[in-house]
């Protein structure tokens, strides 16, 4: 039986990263501590646990670190296997689910960036890649309520945070997600009427606000 | 038994290809080598992975399986009375994952930067990919446990991972007369490296390197040709 004795989650309220894992921990039931980290003054505990790339989040289980959103929630999926299974067990589906949740590591991210932080050419290139991506993706959902079937799966954890940062794509970047992307829209507020999902997601409005501050802080536009 | 029909979209320099292949090789399972020829890509390889149109991609019975970790994971899980690549516990998991993300995020990126760096840039890149190697080797130390590889007695996720760039290190040493690996500061990765590029299942596998330099020096040209034509 997984021993829940001590689970600490390192994280940064707006990253879609530590989102991941905040859902995770909620969808299988597990009992937590939330630790807020000042990006700009990272703690001690922090710069130990990963010393390697000193970023949130970090999952700490029992005193030892697990750092990389995915690998966390591959990890908590693997210890607590009896509640809530994340990711397939047939080893081709399985397969899919680790292609499409790297492929939104390998995309969304990066082109979200460019969307708010851009102007002009470089931004129209990033909201053309970050649609066609989404689009993709709303291909590989089909008709299933969610990725991972009937219930949450890994590629829905994956993706859904990034979802709270929609809003500040789209007002960055003058366009509609929901005009071109439906289907995902209506899978995102399936997701978010789970409470696990629903309680691990920051406001939009305030991850705007963020966004805000991280401009006029790194003097961009 | 199910039959089992394998195919693998490859090329004998992408250190990429050489991780499902190594794995195969594991679980003594017999396989079609498909190459891909440099500069174009078959139809096979872009109806396979038309999300990315990279190689390598298994196809099984019919079915693609991309991105070269997955591909290994996978192996592993299917052929799963063979020797196991991953290990069971899930913290170890977490680890040997965590260090495959960093030498493909981190690590190899450099290497590839160390042939068309210059100057201070270069000094950098080359300071990087030393202190990355202090990383491994201290990793290597701890998973190992005085064993002769990263996951143990046996050849496991990780030294597949970060063994499979042996071939372009290797290169990369030569193109540059620096060396990277040394007694000095990675005495463990040193032996680790012999003993991983002898090792039956990846020796038949792994690049020559005097064929990795001359292909490694054309790419470089191509690049620079590139660079001061635009």
């Amino acid at each position: 039986m997984a021993n829940n004795a001590e689970v600490i989650l390192l994280d940064f309220w707006p990253s879609p990263f530590g989102m991941r894992i905040r859902i995770a921990l909620a969808e299988k039931g597990i009992k937590y501590e939330y630790r807020e980290e000042d990006l700009k003054n990272k703690s001690d505990l922090l710069l130990q646990m990963n010393p390697v790339h000193k970023k949130i989040p970090v999952l700490i289980h029992n005193g030892k670190p697990v750092a990389e959103s995915l690998i966390a929630v591959q990890y908590i999926d693997e210890v607590w296997k009896d509640k809530a299974p994340l990711l397939p067990s047939d080893p081709y589906q399985r397969a899919q689910a680790n292609f499409w949740a790297d492929f939104v590591d390998k995309k969304l991210f990066e082109l979200g960036r460019k969307i708010w932080a851009t102007k002009g050419e470089e931004q129209e290139e990033a909201k053309q890649g970050f649609i066609e991506s989404l689009k993709l993706l709303e291909g590989e959902l089909g008709e299933k309520p969610f990725f991972g079937g009937e219930n949450l799966g890994y590629v829905d954890v994956a993706l859904m945070p990034f979802y709270s940062w929609f809003y500040t794509y789209e007002v960055c970047g003058n366009f509609s997600i929901e005009a071109e992307c439906p289907k995902l829209i209506e899978w995102a507020k399936r997701c978010l009427a789970k409470e696990s999902v629903f309680n691990s997601l920051p406001d939009h409005k305030k991850v705007y606000g963020f966004m805000l501050e991280l401009k006029k802080r790194f003097g961009i536009e | 038994m199910a039959k089992n029909e394998l195919k693998l979209l490859g090329a004998w320099a992408s250190p990429y290809v050489m991780r499902p292949r190594i794995a195969l090789n594991i679980k003594s399972a017999d396989y079609e080598f498909l190459q891909e020829t440099f500069g174009s890509k078959s139809q096979l390889l872009l109806e396979s992975n038309p999300v990315h149109k990279k190689i390598p991609v298994l196809i099984h019975n019919g079915k693609p399986i991309c991105e070269s970790l997955i591909i290994v994971e996978y192996i592993d899980e299917v052929w799963s009375s063979g020797p196991s690549i991953l290990p069971s516990d899930p913290y170890d998991r977490a680890t040997a994952r965590f260090w495959g993300a960093y030498v493909d995020e981190k690590w190899f990126p450099n290497l590839k930067m160390l042939s068309t760096a210059e100057g201070e840039a270069r000094d950098e890149v080359i300071g990087s990919l030393v202190e990355g190697l202090v990383l491994l080797e201290d990793a290597f130390k701890k998973m190992s446990k005085g064993k002769a590889f990263f996951g143990g007695d046996q050849i496991g996720y990780l030294d597949i991972a970060f063994g499979c760039y042996l071939g372009w290190l290797r290169a990369a040493e030569k193109m540059s007369g620096v060396k990277l690996v040394d007694e000095a500061k990675t005495p463990g990765l040193v032996k680790w490296a012999e003993t991983f590029s002898s090792h039956p299942a990846v020796k038949d596998v792994m690049p020559d390197v005097d064929r990795l330099v001359e292909f490694g020096k054309s790419l470089a040209a191509k690049f620079k040709a590139a660079k001061t034509g635009s």
